[in-house]
């Protein structure tokens, strides 16, 4: 049994009528709590990424103008200790992983040509655990318990003896919370691109933005395992008083920056390489040319994945390791340089060789490339092992990771925002705000973090909540503050441009950026099951090649089955359905969530998961039992 | 309107294997986890260099009677689950019942055994980092023995009562691949915890 090649009538009508309603979205309490639309769930994945942005963001400019002059008394350091921290531990745990997941959660299944996630229930289940984790830091921070141990939640200063409350544990158990739905979601990727795929649709032809999600969420498999064994090591420690890293009963503090770092440096990547797929794909669509040096950028692409797994002991320079091990680390360092350089010389070469048209999510992209080449030069600099040691725990380093995090990944971002709510939302973004966004955008970012860089070098330390006049830092500060209130301003704008483009946008065409790649194929926005026919691929740009290409038929539109294709390929090998929408993975998020709150204060909170988590998941598992009936056909 | 088409409807609705996806995702996990225990073994590995003898002085090595039969028990409970597996891909149900209810029988006797293991470490958890060391490792691995048995004893529940339908056997086919790793991942545990504290 194999598939046909064949010219056939193909009644598009009757075939949309019917998967309008097998993929029909669910109504009421279910369709709130119950959808599993990838679209949908990405959606609001997205948007919860967005308010924790927001909320961070108030956090920074609390700090910019705390430290705008000396001696300021707006917080008192206690309430300092946890701004900082729970504005680093959201950017990163409930902002960059999260929203960089949720756009390939949307755009992946789309850009495959499938029409859903393969497990659409688990995704469900990871957005749910997601938002409890981010509602929990939020939680405890609003009522004064929000973790105060920077970010990364250093032992000593975050064991049993330094940090007694339960402001620790809540951040120990947030992690849980953000590591399990970013765990959730990396399967989801890797699945759905590697046996999902539009048959034709061959490695050799996956869009890049695709690859950089399936490099991603490789990265993530193996990363992310680190920091759950880490925080769970911490929690144990202040809760049931094991000693992993209590020196005074043979455990070590460096274990603990290590396990956290192993995790930590490859987040930095897990952060930048869907950012480098939003750049290919912007930079292609604008550049009206197909990307210089595919194969160079997915190589690329997997070496950064593998280099990034490296280098994570040159965050540990100033701990006194081995100089032997040092040397490896800062040469690993550089060597990384390398296959990000190749991405950028290669955008460079087809923005050149192109016959480019500036619309605002190019705009981005050039902010991009420039702020992300200043971040990766004072990355080269702090990549040396003795400058490190004058520089550690300065605001260089503060200068430098906001120039490769928000440089590198929030500037495409926004841009990739912008290029993409006509799919998303159906309508036109506003040209004129968004150009006025991006300047303000880089004139508040370069004015908050440049002086960062010289305030570093004279000395300013990091995470002081004040400081006195004689050092002479005030006016680079003031400076850096005036910047933070543009930053301000420019995200302002940029919402603002969303709730018009909602209200007010133009109606948006298929494809109106004249892009290549099969999202761009279906309408805007997409239907619940994305594409009225499965796309049959035959080029790397299908929709610059093949106007009306050959589409697949004979897969069942009245159940919700998709065609599974091979990993390599992506030769058809069968036809799989797909599960519908159900409460069972939000009331097992609940579940879990209750287990996992609870073992903030008690060990037995793990029990109290397991035998309330059990009923919800066997209800998740056990069959319907309706779904043998019934085997209509597309009409062929 | 007429138009090429690749008509997909003789392709069968069910396959077993890397062909689906459900084994993909299987695999994931198994990364995931592989990959949580493989560190926890490095941070067991580091710091036993802050001790002079691994166990610690005053400690006794951790016994291994009910450990090593645990081995024994893990390696033969794989004939029974690889039986259930290839019975599940030839989809025939009685055969699949009986396999993976020995299965479960062997699943339900290494957690007993499993008791006992504990109860030979020789140390508590709060006793010093080596305890603490030894408790996460023995402790994941059985969080892995409990998770599997209520797997395996709710598939087997399904299989005999529910509305079966073929995708189960594909989830019998991929289950057996979770508790293969299990097994095999319990060598490694099992040398790091119970044998190489002997050798020190």
């Amino acid at each position: 049994m194999s598939a046909e090649l064949a010219v056939r009538d193909v009644d598009d009508a009757a075939t949309r009528a019917a998967l309008e309603v097998t993929w029909a979205p669910p109504r009421g309490v279910l369709g709130l709590l119950g959808t599993v639309n990838h679209k949908v769930v990405a959606i609001r994945y997205i948007v919860s990424a967005f308010v924790f942005f927001a909320l961070a963001g108030v956090l920074a400019l609390v700090m910019r103008a705390q430290l705008a002059y000396p001696e300021a008394r707006l917080v008192g350091p206690d309430l300092y200790n946890q701004i900082f921290t729970v504005h680093g531990s959201t950017m990163m745990f409930l902002f960059a992983v999260p929203v960089m997941e949720a756009m390939g959660l949307y755009l992946v299944p789309l850009m495959v040509g499938t029409r859903n996630v393969a497990f659409p229930r688990l995704n469900a289940f990871g957005f749910w655990i997601y938002l409890i984790g981010g509602a929990l830091l939020w939680g405890a921070f609003l009522l004064n318990a929000g973790p105060d141990a920077g970010w990364f939640a250093y032992v000593p200063l975050a064991g049993p003896d330094q940090a007694p409350g339960k402001r620790i544990d809540v951040w120990a158990q947030m992690i849980t919370f953000t590591e399990l739905a970013a765990l959730v979601g990396a399967v989801e990727l890797v699945v759905t691109t590697l046996k999902l795929r539009a048959p034709g649709m061959s490695l050799n032809r996956v869009p890049l933005f695709v690859w950089a999600m399936l490099v991603t969420a490789f990265m993530v498999i193996f990363a992310m395992p680190a920091i759950m064994v880490a925080s769970t090591m911490l929690a144990m420690d202040r809760l049931v008083d094991t000693h992993f890293f209590n020196v005074a009963e043979g455990g070590d503090a460096l274990l603990w920056q290590h396990l956290f770092w192993f995790f930590g440096h490859p987040e930095v990547y897990i952060i930048f390489i869907p950012a480098t797929g939003f750049v290919s794909t912007i930079v292609q669509t604008f550049a009206r040319r197909p990307i210089v040096g595919y194969p160079a950028m997915v190589l690329s692409l997997i070496a950064t994945g593998f280099l990034g797994f490296g280098l994570w002991v040159h965050h540990m320079f100033a701990t006194g390791l081995p100089k032997l091990g040092e040397s490896f680390f800062t040469a690993a360092s550089m060597l990384i340089a390398i296959p990000t350089g190749v991405q950028i010389f290669c955008w460079l070469a087809t923005l050149r060789s192109g016959r480019v048209l500036v619309r605002a999510p190019l705009l981005y992209v050039l902010a991009f490339v420039a702020t992300f080449v200043l971040g990766g030069l004072s990355g080269v600099m702090v990549a040396s092992a003795p400058l490190d040691l004058q520089l550690h725990d300065t605001f260089f380093v503060v200068a430098h990771l906001h120039y490769v995090l928000i440089g590198g990944s929030v500037f495409p971002l926004l841009g990739a925002l912008h290029y993409w709510l006509p799919k998303m939302s159906g309508r036109m973004p506003s040209e004129g705000l968004g150009r006025l966004t991006v300047a303000i955008l880089f004139v508040g970012f370069q004015l908050t973090f440049f002086p960062m860089h010289q305030l570093g070098l004279a000395g300013m330390p990091r995470r002081v909540y004040t400081y006195l006049p004689e050092t002479g830092w005030g006016p680079l500060n003031a400076l850096s503050s005036v910047g933070a209130a543009l930053l301000g301003v420019a995200v302002l704008l940029f919402v603002a441009n969303v709730a018009w483009t909602l209200r007010r946008g133009a109606r948006a065409e298929d494809d109106p950026w004249g892009a290549d790649t099969l999202e761009w194929s279906t309408t805007s926005p997409p239907p619940a099951y994305n594409f009225v026919h499965i796309p049959v691929v035959e080029s790397r740009h299908p929709l610059w090649t093949h106007p009306s290409p050959r589409v697949v038929t004979g897969l069942r539109i009245d159940v919700r089955e998709v065609l599974v294709t091979d990993a390599i390929d992506a030769v058809p090998d069968h036809r799989h359905m797909l599960d519908g929408p159900t409460l069972y993975p939000f009331l097992t998020a609940m579940a879990a969530g209750i287990g996992i709150i609870t073992a903030i204060f008690t060990p037995w909170g793990i029990t109290v998961g397991v035998v309330l988590t059990l009923p919800p998941l066997i209800g998740w598992f056990w069959p319907a039992g309706e779904a043998i009936a019934g085997t209509t056909r597309e009409k062929a | 309107m007429r138009r090429p088409v690749l008509d997909v409807s003789a392709l069968p609705p069910i396959a077993y294997g890397s062909r689906t996806t459900i084994w993909w995702g299987v695999l994931g996990l198994i990364a995931i986890e592989g990959a949580a225990l493989a560190l926890t073994a490095v941070a067991a590995l580091y710091l036993r260099q802050n001790f002079m003898t691994w166990p610690p002085y005053g400690t006794p090595p951790p016994g291994l009677a009910a450990a090593t039969a645990n081995v024994v028990l893990l390696a033969l409970s794989v004939w029974p689950m690889y039986v259930a597996d290839r019975a599940a891909q030839r989809e025939r149900r009685l055969p699949v019942i009986i396999a993976l209810g020995i299965a479960c029988v062997f699943n339900v006797a290494t957690l007993a055994l499993r008791g006992f293991e504990f109860a030979a470490l020789n140390c508590w958890w709060d006793d010093h980092a080596y305890g603490s060391a030894v408790w996460l490792l023995l402790g994941m691995h059985a969080a892995h023995l409990v998770a599997s048995a209520i797997e395996n004893v709710l598939l087997l529940a399904l299989v005999v009562k529910g509305p079966l339908e073929r995708k189960h056997f594909v989830d019998v086919h991929v289950n057996a691949l979770y508790w293969y790793f299990i097994v095999a991942v319990w060598v490694p545990v099992y040398v790091l915890v119970f044998l190489a504290p002997r050798w020190s």
